[in-house]
C-alpha cells in the first residue's frame, strides 16, 4: 500500500443537505469550504442534496438558492475542487452549463440509477465538451449484479466520464461486495474508480477501507458523516485510517477536525448514529434520503416504521421516489381501520 | 354507420404499432396504410393485417394522396419538425404528432381539445404531460394555484432510447405544458426511470401549492369527474390517491395502466400519448363527418 494516492470528495455540503432538510446557509458553506481548502481535501460537493436545481417539493425546497450555495464555495475554494450532482430527469444540460459559466463549477457528478447509464448520455457527453471534470456515479448498486454494473459503467466511459463512481445509496454493501466491485470495475474500465458509502448498518468507513484496499482511487467522506439516513463515511475517520494504511489522502486530520468541530457540529438537527431504524434502511435496501421522510410519517401517522420501509422495498423504489411514503402510508392506515 | 376517417401512421415502431391497433378500434377512423422508411417486423406486421405499407416513407403519402385524411407520426421530432409537418400541411392532411416537436398547438383531448381542431397539427405533448396535465387543470379549475411539481415514474423497458436521449426536451415540454394546460404559475417535473420486476405501472404524483381558501372535497370532485372523462379513452387511467392536504399541499396520484395492444400493460406511459392521439383524431373525425352522418 506503501505510496497509494486517494482521492477524497467531500460531500458534507451536498449529501449533509438531507440531514439538514436542506437549511445549509452560504456562511456555513464559507466557513466549511475554507476548512476542507486549508485540509487539502481534492473536492468539495455542494448544493441541494438531490444536487444541480434539487430544490422540489419532493425533498424539501433548499433555504438558499443552487447560485447562493455554489457562489459562496466559489468564493474561498482555489486548490480543492468545485463539484456539485446531477441528475438527469431533474436537471438538464442548460442548468449544467449555467452552474459552470456563472457559478464557477469544476467538476459534475452525473447520478444515475445503476442499470440507467443511458439515461446520463447527454449529460455526460455535454460535460466533458464544456470542460467539467465528468464522473458517472451509479446509485443503488446493490440492486444488480457486478456483470450490470460493467455493462452501465462500460457505457459511461463510452459516454466520456473521466471516472467511474457507483453508490452505495442505502448502505445496503458489505465490504466483500465492494472489493468485488471496485476490482471488476477497474479491470472492466481501466478508468479511475470510486465509491460513496452510507453508514446505515455501520459500515461506512470500513467499505471505503474495503474499497481502497481493492485500489480505489476516489473515495466519498463526509465531515463527522454528515448525510442522508446515519450519514456516510467520516471524513475525519477515513483519513486517520488511511493515513495509518499508509495511504496519501494529502488531507490534513487536524483541520478537518476543527473544521468540523466549529462548523458542523453546531448545525448538526440529528445525531449521525446507527439505529435500529438506519439498520433497517440498509437490511431492506432503501435509499438512504428516505430516512427521514419515513420516520417523520411513521411517527405522523403513528405507523411503525418498518413496515414502510418494506413496502418500499417491495414496490422497487429507488432514489427520488419519496411520494411513495404518502401513499403507502395512507394504504397501511386504511387497512388498519377496515 | 356513419363514414370514417382514413388513417396514415409513419413509424412503425412501439408507439405507430400501438396506434394501430386502437386505430383498428376506433368507430371514427379507419386505419389505411402504415409508413416507414426501411423494411422492419412494423411494417410486415401492418401488411400481414392486410393494410397498405411502404418503405418510401411520407414520400408515398405525396403520391397517393387518397390513403389518409389523418396522419400519425410516431418518427422524430426533428423530422417532424423539417420534412413531416410542412409536407401535411400542403398536401392539407390532419397531423397527430406524437413527437415532441411542437410544431402545432399542444393539447389535451379533455383540456383544450377545440384549440387543437382550430388548426391541422396537433402535439400530443408527453406521456406525462398527458397524464398530470388533465388532473393539475381539475385542481386549478377549483383554486389557483402558485406551483405544481409531478414526480412520474415509468418502467424502464417502456422508455426507448429517444426518450432517453431528450429527456431534456421532454422535461421542457412536460413543464409547459403544465402551465400553460395545467393552469399552474410555475411547474417542475421530475421523472424517474425504474427497473424493477415485475415493471411497475406509470405513475404521476401531483403537488400542488393553493393559492387562497378552498374546500378540498372540491378538488375531489373536479378530479374525479376528470379522471372519469379521461378512462373514456383510456380505462387504465386510475385516481391511486384522492386529493388530500400533506403539509398545505395537494397532492394526488394517478396511475395508469395500458390496453396491452400491443405493448404489455405496465407501459401505460405509451396509452397516454397514443389512446390521447387517437382521441383527438376522432373528435376530428366527428367534426368532418358529423354533419354529413347527422
Amino acid at each position: 500500500m506503501m505510496d497509494k494516492q486517494v482521492k477524497i470528495i467531500d460531500t458534507t455540503l451536498r449529501d449533509g443537505s438531507h440531514a439538514l432538510h436542506h437549511t445549509q446557509s452560504p456562511q456555513d458553506v464559507i466557513h466549511i469550504c475554507t476548512g476542507l481548502e486549508q485540509a487539502g481535501v481534492y473536492a468539495a460537493e455542494v448544493g441541494h442534496g438531490a444536487g444541480l436545481n434539487g430544490s422540489l417539493l419532493q425533498y424539501g425546497f433548499g433555504k438558499y438558492s443552487d447560485k447562493e450555495l455554489l457562489t459562496a464555495a466559489r468564493s474561498v475554494l482555489k486548490n480543492t475542487k468545485l463539484f456539485d450532482l446531477f441528475c438527469p430527469g431533474i436537471a438538464t444540460v442548460k442548468d449544467m452549463r449555467h452552474a459552470k459559466e456563472y457559478y464557477g463549477l469544476d467538476g459534475i457528478r452525473v447520478a444515475v440509477h445503476c442499470s440507467e447509464a443511458d439515461l446520463g448520455e447527454t449529460h455526460i457527453y455535454s460535460g466533458k465538451e464544456m470542460g467539467l471534470e465528468v464522473i458517472c456515479f451509479l446509485m443503488m448498486c446493490h440492486l444488480i449484479d457486478i456483470d450490470e454494473l460493467v455493462e452501465n459503467a462500460l457505457k459511461a466511459k463510452s459516454y466520456g466520464a473521466d471516472t467511474i463512481y457507483f453508490a452505495d445509496s442505502a448502505g445496503a454493501f458489505t465490504p466483500r461486495d465492494i472489493r468485488d466491485r471496485v476490482t471488476a470495475l477497474k479491470d472492466a474500465t481501466g478508468l479511475p474508480v470510486g465509491v460513496h458509502t452510507h453508514n446505515n448498518l455501520g459500515l461506512g468507513v470500513g467499505n471505503v477501507v474495503a474499497a481502497v484496499e481493492a485500489g480505489a482511487d476516489f473515495v466519498d467522506g463526509a465531515l463527522n458523516g454528515l448525510g442522508a439516513g446515519s450519514g456516510n463515511g467520516c471524513t475525519q475517520a477515513i483519513v486517520a485510517v488511511l493515513e495509518k494504511m499508509q495511504v496519501k489522502t494529502g488531507c490534513d486530520f487536524y483541520t478537518l477536525c476543527e473544521t468540523a468541530d466549529k462548523y458542523v457540529v453546531p448545525i448538526i438537527q440529528r445525531p449521525l448514529e446507527v439505529t435500529s431504524e438506519s439498520c433497517t434502511l440498509g437490511k431492506v435496501g432503501i435509499y438512504s434520503s428516505f430516512y427521514l421522510n419515513t420516520l417523520e410519517s411513521a411517527r405522523k401517522y403513528n405507523i411503525p416504521y418498518h413496515e414502510i420501509f418494506e413496502e418500499l422495498g417491495r414496490r422497487g423504489a429507488i432514489g427520488g421516489q419519496e411520494d411513495m411514503i404518502l401513499d403507502i402510508c395512507q394504504e397501511i392506515l386504511e387497512a388498519k381501520n377496515q | 354507420m356513419h363514414q370514417k376517417l382514413k388513417v396514415a401512421i409513419i413509424g412503425p415502431g412501439n408507439i405507430g404499432t400501438d396506434l394501430m391497433f386502437k386505430v383498428m378500434r376506433s368507430e371514427w377512423l379507419e386505419m389505411s396504410a402504415m409508413l416507414g422508411v426501411v423494411e422492419s417486423e412494423g411494417l410486415k406486421r401492418a401488411r400481414n393485417l392486410g393494410f397498405i405499407t411502404s418503405t418510401d416513407g411520407i414520400h408515398y403519402l405525396e403520391e397517393h394522396t387518397e390513403i389518409a385524411d389523418v396522419v400519425f407520426d410516431a418518427t422524430m421530432a426533428s423530422l417532424h419538425k423539417d420534412l413531416h409537418a410542412p409536407l401535411l400541411a400542403k398536401l392539407n392532411k390532419f397531423a397527430v404528432d406524437l413527437t415532441p416537436a411542437a410544431v402545432g398547438v399542444s393539447v389535451s383531448p379533455v383540456v383544450n381539445p377545440e384549440e387543437g381542431l382550430k388548426g391541422n397539427n396537433v402535439n400530443m405533448i408527453t406521456c406525462v404531460g398527458q397524464a398530470s396535465t388533465a388532473a393539475l387543470h381539475a385542481i386549478t379549475n377549483v383554486v389557483p394555484v402558485s406551483y405544481a411539481e409531478v414526480i412520474a415514474q415509468t418502467a424502464s423497458k417502456s422508455d426507448g432510447p429517444a426518450t432517453r436521449k431528450n429527456i431534456d426536451e421532454f422535461t421542457y415540454t412536460t413543464q409547459n405544458a403544465l402551465c400553460r394546460l395545467g393552469g399552474a404559475k410555475e411547474a417542475r417535473v421530475f421523472s424517474v426511470i425504474n427497473p424493477c420486476k415485475p415493471e411497475c405501472n406509470m405513475r404521476n404524483t401531483i403537488m400542488a401549492i393553493p393559492e387562497g381558501g378552498y374546500d378540498i372535497k372540491d378538488v375531489e370532485k373536479s378530479v374525479r369527474e376528470m379522471v372519469a372523462r379521461v378512462q373514456e379513452y383510456i380505462p387504465g387511467y386510475a385516481l391511486t390517491l384522492p386529493p388530500m392536504v400533506n403539509n398545505g399541499v395537494i397532492t394526488t396520484i394517478i396511475t395508469v395502466t395500458g390496453a396491452g395492444d400491443f405493448l404489455p400493460t405496465y407501459a401505460g406511459n405509451l396509452d397516454m400519448e397514443t389512446a390521447s392521439g387517437v382521441r383527438m383524431a376522432e373528435l376530428y373525425a366527428q367534426k368532418i363527418l358529423g354533419g354529413a352522418n347527422a
